[in-house]
Order: C-alpha cells, then sequence, then structure tokens
C-alpha cells in the first residue's frame, strides 16, 4: 500500500467506545444482571498443598437461599494420563485448575461453589462445607521445589525416570558452544532470579451464566477469547460447542491473564443444576491467590567474545515457576532471550517446574522478560570487560533480514537494527547525568503470532459500514479497524462502525493476545472488503450497463476505469446502498482465515534513574523505548501500547513481587501490599515508533503490544549498575533490597 | 439476619430511598441497588480509586464507605457528571480526545478524581497532575494520555470559566 496516499492508516482517530466508557455505560463483565439472577461464591482451599480425603456439601446444600452446590465432580475429568491439548493448554491441568481433584496444589485452590439468592448467603454457606484434609509438605521457591528431597506435587509425572517438579523442558541448540566457547578472550557467566508478578488488570475476573431448559447456555464475561471461553467451557462441562453463546463483555484489562477460564464452567454447572443465571465476581484477594501471576525465575547465562569484540557464544539455563500444573511460560525466557542476536554459537534451554503456587497464566511476551532480563545484564557485563558502547555491542550483533536465530527462523525483513541505530541518536543517549543517577540499555525481542480470525463487512442500507470481528478489544483494536476499514473502502472511518461479536455471530477468532489482534484481524478485514467493493462494482456495473471489469472503486466510489468504459457520473456507497434490492440483494462479506507472516518484533530502551542513598528508592526519571512497529495503524494506541509495557516492567523490576508467607499462602494479596506504579512513580514514558513495515500484512503491521515489556527489566538494572557499580541478579530491586545492598554489595545478587 | 435501615441519598440531583442492609458499602449500593454500573469496583481497599465517586463534591473511594454513612448527602456517580442534555463534562471530553484510556475499567474513577481536583486546582502543573491522580491506578496506560486529558480539561474549564 502507497503510504502517501494514506487518509486514515496512521491517524490517531478517536475510538468508537470512548463515550460509553467515559460516561460510565460500557458493560463490563460484572456489570450485566439477569431476571431471577443468583449468586456463586466459591470454596478456596486453606492448605497450600494437601491430599482431599473427603468433601461434604450436604449442610451448604440444606442452607436456607442456597440453590445449588458443585464440586469436582460436576466438572469432566480428563485423566492425567492423556493430553488433552487446547491452543497452549492441557485440559488435563485445566479441569484440575479450576476445581481441585485428588489434592489441592495452592492455598485458593477451589474445592467447591455455591450459588445463592445473594452473595452473602452463598460465601456463608460455603463455610458449612466439610473438608477434611491429609496436609502434606508444601514447595514454592524454584531451588526448593527441584531438590531431590522436595515434596512432590504429581507423583505420575517424571523426569529422568523418577517422580519430579521439572515437568518439561525445551532446547534450542545454533552451531557448538564449546567450540565457541574455546575461541572467548571474555566469559561472563551469571545467575540472577526473579519474583511472580501479577498482570495486575484491575477488573477482577467475573461472569454471568445462563442455562436454559433446553440446555441453551449463554455466557457474558470478560476474557481475552470468546472462542476460548466457549472451547474450554464445553469440554470441562461436557456440552457441545453450539449450544453456548459466550458473549464477550468489555475486558478491563487482560495482559495474558483472561486467556484461561476460572469461573465460566463453574458458573455454567451451578445455572445448570440450578435453574437460574449465576452471577460470579473474583474480589481481589482471590484474583491476586488463584489467577495466575507470572512465573517466578532462576536462570544462569554465560556469553564469551574475543577481544575485539566479537560474541562467539552464548548459553542459557532458564528455569521457570509453572505453578500447581504444568506449563509456564519456558519458550518465551529460553527463545527470546537470544534472538536478538546473530551469534554463531547459542545453547538455550528452559525448564518447567512446579510448586504449590497458583498456576501461571500469561503475561505481556510470557518468559521473555525474564530471559532479556538475564540475557541483557550479562551483555551489558561484556560491553563493560571489553570497553565498547553497550549499543554500539548490540548493533554489532544486531539480527537482520537473513539472520538465523537459534529458535528456529530465518528473520525476513525486521527493523532491530534500526532501533539502535535511533537510539544512538537519540538526545536522551547523550543527556548529562548527575550524582546517584545511572543510565541503562537493552534490547529485546517477541515472537508475535498470527492465526484464525474472522470479519464480516456489510454495507448498510443507507451506505454506511458494519465490521463485525472476533477479538475482545483490550486496547484500541476497534479504533484500529476502523481506520483501515475506511482506508480501504475510501470513506470517513466515522461512517464504520466497528463491534465484537460474540460466538454465534461471528466465525471463529483465536485469542486476544500474541500481540496478533490487528495484524490478524487487518487481514480478514481486508480480504472481506476487498469482496464488498468487488460486489460494489459489479452493482454499479449493472446500473450502468457495462462490464463489471470496466468499473474501478476509488475514494469511496464506483468510476468508469477508462474513457472506454463510458461517460457516468460516480456512484457513492449510499448510491449503490440504496439499489441494492433491485441489483442482487444486500452487500456484505465475510473471510475466515488462518494468518501467516506475523513476524518478530524488535526493541531497544534507555533508561536513567536516580537512587536515593537514605531510603533505597530508585527513580525512573527518564524513559525512551525505540520500537519496530511495522505500521502504526493508530500510532496513539501503539504508543499506548508501548508507555504501558514499559510501566509494567518499571513494577517488575523495582516493586512488585508475590511475598509467600511460612504456610505457604501469599502474604501480599491486594493493590496496599502488592505496589504497582502510580502515575507519581513514572516520568514521561517516551515512545518513538520505527516503522518497518511487514512485507508479509497488506498494511505492514507487525505486533506491538507484547515486545514493550521484554527489555525493560535489564534497561532498569543495568541503569541502577550505572548509577551505584552494583549488579542486581535478584528483582525486585525495592528499597529495602537497594538499601541493604548499599551497605553490603553482595547483598545485590 | 442483616440489620437494614432506610436511607434517602441524593445520586446524580434525584433523592432516592432505599431500605439498605447496614454492611452494604456504597459502591454495591450504587452497583446493585440503583444499577449505576459505572462505579467500578477493583480493589474492594480503596488503593485502586476505580469506585471512586463525589460525596458532597469531594471525591471518595466508595468502597470504603457504608452506603449509610452517605444517608442525607449528595452522591456524584459517572453517570451524573455529563450535563442533563448528555453534554460530556470537559473531563470525560479530554480523556476521550487524548486516548486518556485502553482498556476503560479504571476511566471513571480517573474521571471523577479529575473533576474533582480541577474544581480546586484550576491552574495545575503537570506535576500536580500526576500527584493528584496517584490515588488511581491505571494498569494499562503509563498515564500519558491521562495527563494530557487532566491538563487540557483544566484548559477548557479555565477558558468556560
Amino acid at each position: 500500500m502507497n503510504e502517501m496516499s494514506n487518509k486514515w492508516i496512521g491517524q490517531s482517530t478517536i475510538r468508537p467506545d470512548g463515550a460509553e466508557k467515559v460516561t460510565g455505560r460500557a458493560e463490563f463483565a460484572a456489570d450485566t444482571n439477569m431476571p431471577g439472577m443468583i449468586w456463586g461464591s466459591v470454596l478456596r482451599s486453606p492448605h497450600a498443598h494437601a491430599r482431599i480425603v473427603s468433601i461434604d456439601t450436604s449442610k451448604a446444600e440444606a442452607h436456607p437461599g442456597v440453590k445449588a452446590v458443585v464440586t469436582a465432580q460436576d466438572i469432566v475429568d480428563f485423566p492425567v494420563d492423556t493430553p488433552v491439548p487446547l491452543g497452549i493448554q492441557d485440559m488435563r491441568w485445566m479441569c484440575r485448575n479450576i476445581m481441585a481433584r485428588e489434592k489441592v496444589l495452592f492455598h485458593g485452590h477451589p474445592l467447591a461453589a455455591v450459588a445463592a439468592t445473594s452473595e452473602a448467603i452463598a460465601a456463608e454457606a460455603c463455610k458449612l462445607i466439610e473438608m477434611e484434609y491429609e496436609v502434606l509438605p508444601w514447595v514454592i521457591e524454584i531451588e526448593d521445589a527441584i531438590k531431590p528431597d522436595a515434596p512432590i506435587l504429581h507423583e505420575y509425572l517424571e523426569h529422568d525416570g523418577k517422580p519430579s517438579n521439572i515437568t518439561g523442558t525445551l532446547e534450542h541448540k545454533l552451531g557448538d558452544v564449546e567450540e565457541g566457547f574455546a575461541q572467548a578472550d571474555v566469559i561472563i557467566e551469571r545467575s540472577f532470579t526473579t519474583r511472580p508478578v501479577h498482570q495486575g488488570y484491575i477488573e477482577p475476573h467475573a461472569c454471568l451464566v445462563s442455562v436454559a431448559a433446553d440446555g441453551k447456555t449463554t455466557i457474558w464475561s470478560s476474557s481475552q477469547g470468546q472462542f476460548m471461553v466457549r472451547a474450554m467451557t464445553a469440554m470441562l462441562t461436557d456440552m457441545p460447542q453450539s449450544d453456548i453463546r459466550a458473549i464477550p463483555a468489555e475486558i478491563g484489562g487482560g495482559f495474558g491473564g483472561k486467556t484461561i477460564v476460572y469461573l465460566e464452567p463453574v458458573a455454567t454447572m451451578l445455572s445448570k443444576k440450578s435453574g437460574r443465571p449465576v452471577k460470579m465476581v473474583m474480589s481481589r484477594e482471590d484474583v491476586m491467590r488463584a489467577s495466575g501471576p507470572t512465573s517466578g525465575s532462576m536462570s544462569t547465562v554465560k556469553i564469551g567474545a574475543t577481544k575485539d569484540g566479537q560474541i562467539v557464544a552464548a548459553e542459557g539455563t532458564f528455569y521457570l515457576q509453572a505453578g500447581a500444573l504444568p506449563g509456564s511460560p519456558i519458550r518465551g525466557a529460553a527463545g527470546c532471550g537470544f534472538a536478538p542476536y546473530n551469534i554463531p554459537n547459542v545453547h538455550s534451554v528452559g525448564i518447567d517446574v512446579v510448586s504449590n503456587r497458583s498456576k501461571v497464566a500469561a503475561y505481556r511476551a510470557p518468559g521473555a522478560p525474564i530471559g532479556a532480563f538475564a540475557v541483557e545484564s550479562v551483555l551489558d557485563e561484556v560491553a563493560e570487560a571489553l570497553n565498547i558502547d553497550p549499543l554500539e555491542l548490540r548493533l554489532r550483533h544486531a539480527a537482520r533480514e537473513g539472520t538465523k536465530a537459534a529458535h528456529g527462523p530465518t528473520y525476513p525483513l525486521i527493523g532491530f537494527v534500526e532501533t539502535i541505530e535511533a537510539a544512538i541518536e537519540h538526545p536522551h543517549y547523550k543527556a548529562p547525568l548527575g550524582k546517584h543517577q545511572g543510565r541503562g540499555v537493552a534490547s529485546g525481542f517477541w515472537f508475535n503470532a498470527g492465526g484464525e480470525s474472522s470479519a464480516q463487512v456489510n454495507i448498510t442500507e443507507d451506505g454506511n459500514v458494519v465490521v463485525t470481528t472476533g477479538h475482545p478489544d483490550i486496547g484500541g483494536s476497534r479504533a484500529a479497524i476502523a481506520n483501515v476499514a475506511a482506508e480501504l473502502l475510501g470513506i470517513d472511518y466515522r461512517r464504520v462502525s466497528v463491534l465484537i461479536g460474540d460466538t454465534a455471530t461471528v466465525g471463529y477468532s483465536n485469542l486476544t493476545g500474541g500481540s496478533r489482534v490487528l495484524f490478524a484481524s487487518a487481514m480478514a478485514v481486508t480480504d472481506s472488503a476487498g469482496q464488498v467493493i468487488t460486489t460494489l462494482c459489479e452493482r454499479a456495473a449493472k446500473i450502468w450497463d457495462i462490464d463489471p471489469d470496466a468499473v474501478t472503486w476509488e475514494d469511496g466510489e464506483a468510476r468508469p476505469a477508462g474513457d472506454n468504459a463510458g461517460q457516468f457520473e460516480p456512484l457513492s456507497l449510499a448510491d449503490i446502498a440504496a439499489q441494492a434490492t433491485q441489483t442482487g440483494g444486500p452487500i456484505g462479506h465475510g473471510a475466515q482465515l488462518n494468518t501467516t507472516g506475523a513476524q518478530g518484533g524488535f526493541a531497544t530502551h534507555i533508561c536513567d534513574v536516580e537512587v536515593d542513598m537514605d531510603l533505597g528508592i530508585v527513580k525512573v526519571l527518564r524513559y525512551t523505548s525505540f520500537q519496530d512497529v511495522g505500521r502504526a495503524v493508530h500510532p496513539a494506541y501503539v504508543e499506548g501500547q508501548m508507555q504501558g509495557g514499559v510501566a509494567q516492567g518499571i513494577g517488575w523490576a523495582l516493586n512488585e513481587e508475590y511475598i509467600f508467607d511460612k504456610d505457604g499462602h501469599v502474604d501480599n494479596p491486594g493493590f496496599l501490599d502488592y505496589r504497582m506504579p502510580v502515575c507519581s512513580d513514572l516520568p514521561m514514558l517516551d515512545a518513538v515508533m520505527i516503522e518497518v513495515p511487514n512485507p508479509a500484512h497488506p498494511q505492514g503491521v507487525r505486533g506491538v503490544g507484547e515486545v514493550p515489556l521484554v527489555p525493560a527489566l535489564a534497561a532498569i538494572a543495568n541503569a541502577v549498575h550505572n548509577a551505584l557499580g552494583l549488579r542486581f541478579s535478584s528483582l525486585p530491586m525495592s528499597p529495602p533490597k537497594v538499601l541493604a545492598a548499599l551497605e553490603m554489595p553482595e547483598a545485590a545478587e | 439476619m442483616a440489620d437494614k435501615r432506610e436511607i434517602t441519598v441524593t445520586i446524580n440531583g434525584q433523592a432516592q430511598t432505599a431500605e439498605v442492609e447496614t454492611r452494604t458499602n456504597l459502591a454495591d449500593f450504587l452497583r446493585h441497588e440503583l444499577e449505576l454500573t459505572g462505579t467500578h469496583v477493583g480493589c474492594e481497599h480503596g488503593v485502586c480509586g476505580a469506585c471512586t465517586v463525589l460525596v458532597d463534591g469531594a471525591a471518595v473511594r466508595s468502597c470504603l464507605m457504608l452506603a449509610v454513612q452517605a444517608d442525607g448527602h449528595e452522591v456524584t456517580s459517572v453517570e451524573g457528571l455529563a450535563a442533563a442534555d448528555g453534554t460530556l463534562h470537559p473531563v470525560q471530553e479530554a480523556f476521550w480526545k487524548n486516548h486518556g484510556l485502553q482498556c476503560g475499567f479504571c476511566t471513571p474513577g480517573m474521571v471523577i478524581s479529575v473533576a474533582a481536583f480541577l474544581k480546586d486546582n484550576p491552574n495545575p502543573t503537570e506535576a500536580d497532575v500526576r500527584s493528584a491522580i496517584s490515588g488511581n491506578i491505571c494498569r494499562c496506560t503509563g498515564y500519558q494520555g491521562i495527563v494530557a486529558a487532566a491538563l487540557e480539561a483544566a484548559e477548557t474549564m479555565r477558558q468556560e470559566g
């Protein structure tokens, strides 16, 4: 597409859902009610690890106001010996995550649920359920979970021939690292840890489910994929997908954490048993204890370089906490860490470790920030040892078109080099620093995803446009899709209405995740709009009685293709729509695609910090991120992704962490003690968009949502090192830890 | 059985009388009894600010106040901020135009907090705004659009007098 001719692509148009959101009318998951609705509440495990001996719900069932009780017996049991994959999830684990079976595996693990005429009665009735447990020793931290005598969570899962908490490994190899390290003059090897952190969406999980007498089921819920909600609920309740209509509510943040279900299958069974619509809303404490924070991690990275500044080998081992059931994002940590660089010999290993905390859910570029924290910290040390500017070192080794990555692909056209060059040239990189201040840089990579998306483009009878797509809009995607449709059809974006369809009204669309929504839905919209334009030209041809090939669509009108086609006044969308009935009927087309060509995202960050030497507070003074964004279809929302990702990275690096008490309970399950960045914690986050359009996409789109978080942890740690001469290998760099390290430098490790 | 009281609260300009359980907080009263679901509940312990409403013109976390405590007072929720004819409040308009939201869940509380702040501080600096909204958490935006929106709203309100 010729950029110069673009009218709407590249404009920060006003979002279509804005008025509803600033006036409080937008319907989030907890905002929907139904006549006869009752409330569901969940009984959760008081133990971090215990065998369930017995469960007696009779008193709860007899409690006045209680309409239904559900336990694991009501949820489909997928036997542990046969994988049941659904996307990246395995329903063997999902059925045990939403309702404990055999054992409780973390404090807060659901055991049963009650539906009653009020929220308070449902909660009271939960307390009447009589449980008998055999309490077991528990383990949470990776280093404890991999010890030979550690309590084992799943006796049937083996590693090296015996029961183990190591439940998966992944390995990437390129070249021969031993030969590589043999050539190295400088070898730096360091170990790192990061804490579990929560996605921190402000909207707690919620749903309303109504199962009719004939089994037809309607689910309103907040998720990152109504089709995921439908599929998982169908599997876990043994219902055909065609009986379930999953309606996506507005979603109050997700960041990956709403890519699986917690409540919907439970509410479905409660509704089925009670015959009433059932609403369930998690408390913040439930969200913190029992939904998926990302992995804590333990990594070792070793990089070797020659004294003339060539990196010859790199090796990494990344242990990630999966939580109670297997499936941590080892692919992101082991795959993305070295991916930005052209290094001839790479060996990268990811190791999945289960432990007695809630099962991880995806969090923005899952695993990748953990890998990048270790790799980019070591790179910083390598640059220092070689006396090379850290951005210059990255530039020399930057992946570019044709570079073979250790995780598999040979890169097509990418804009990583451009991000480093822009950082080097930026005034930020040259700005003076004061006392106790430091500057750090880091880069990062995220895979990005394509996959299934559907769209329908319909022309209304008055000649306007309704576009329906299948992905919950989590960051402004409706506004971007309106830009694409308006551009293609040659009309004002305000004439395009973009809706998110439910599972009954739009074709299958995979998750809002993997930075894939605009990439994939713009392709489906482009395909649909192309068919619509063909039809519009056919209709104009019919009206003019000429050959359809002699009609073109330009600036929102059908025009004769040239002088030979004849002399006709152009026909607008409204003109053609007005005659649609006479010329062949309604005008609209859909597309259902499995999209490919989503190419990786790259970013480079510069961060300045100042350390308060008395209080140990690290303050971020200035932050500039540089990202290859492909084509910024809606620049304000691309910047929003970049800034939001950096803000989360600042939280992860400096303050956020799960703290477990002596009983294995989360000790800080609320926003008071789990401290996310507020406005006064942050400086202006400068976002520099670099556009290297993706040649495999009709609008040049590259996913932009996740990579902004990837370099942030290392950029901040490198800045603190620059300020203090102390290298923190353990996150977060919170005030007590910084103070301890100022007094005793070993404490940084 | 839970203790109940009758209360009369002026909500968005209209007096409403209702019988409420004494344990019901103002947020749940607004959301469940009056179906004013624009007031969002994010943390239930007064930190995230999504449930902020005006009580007698002052910004208050409705999750930390009992409904019975609002008896005899005036409450403005996000639904009551726009003019009677639907014209958006300058703060609402500025949030919309300046992309001061991504998911929109924190937005009602942010909008109310900014509106209350600007009433008392018509000419704030950027630092003033950053400090004023630090009792509301937005996890999506990094706050840039929100700060821009607040500054633009201040400008608009000064011009409108």
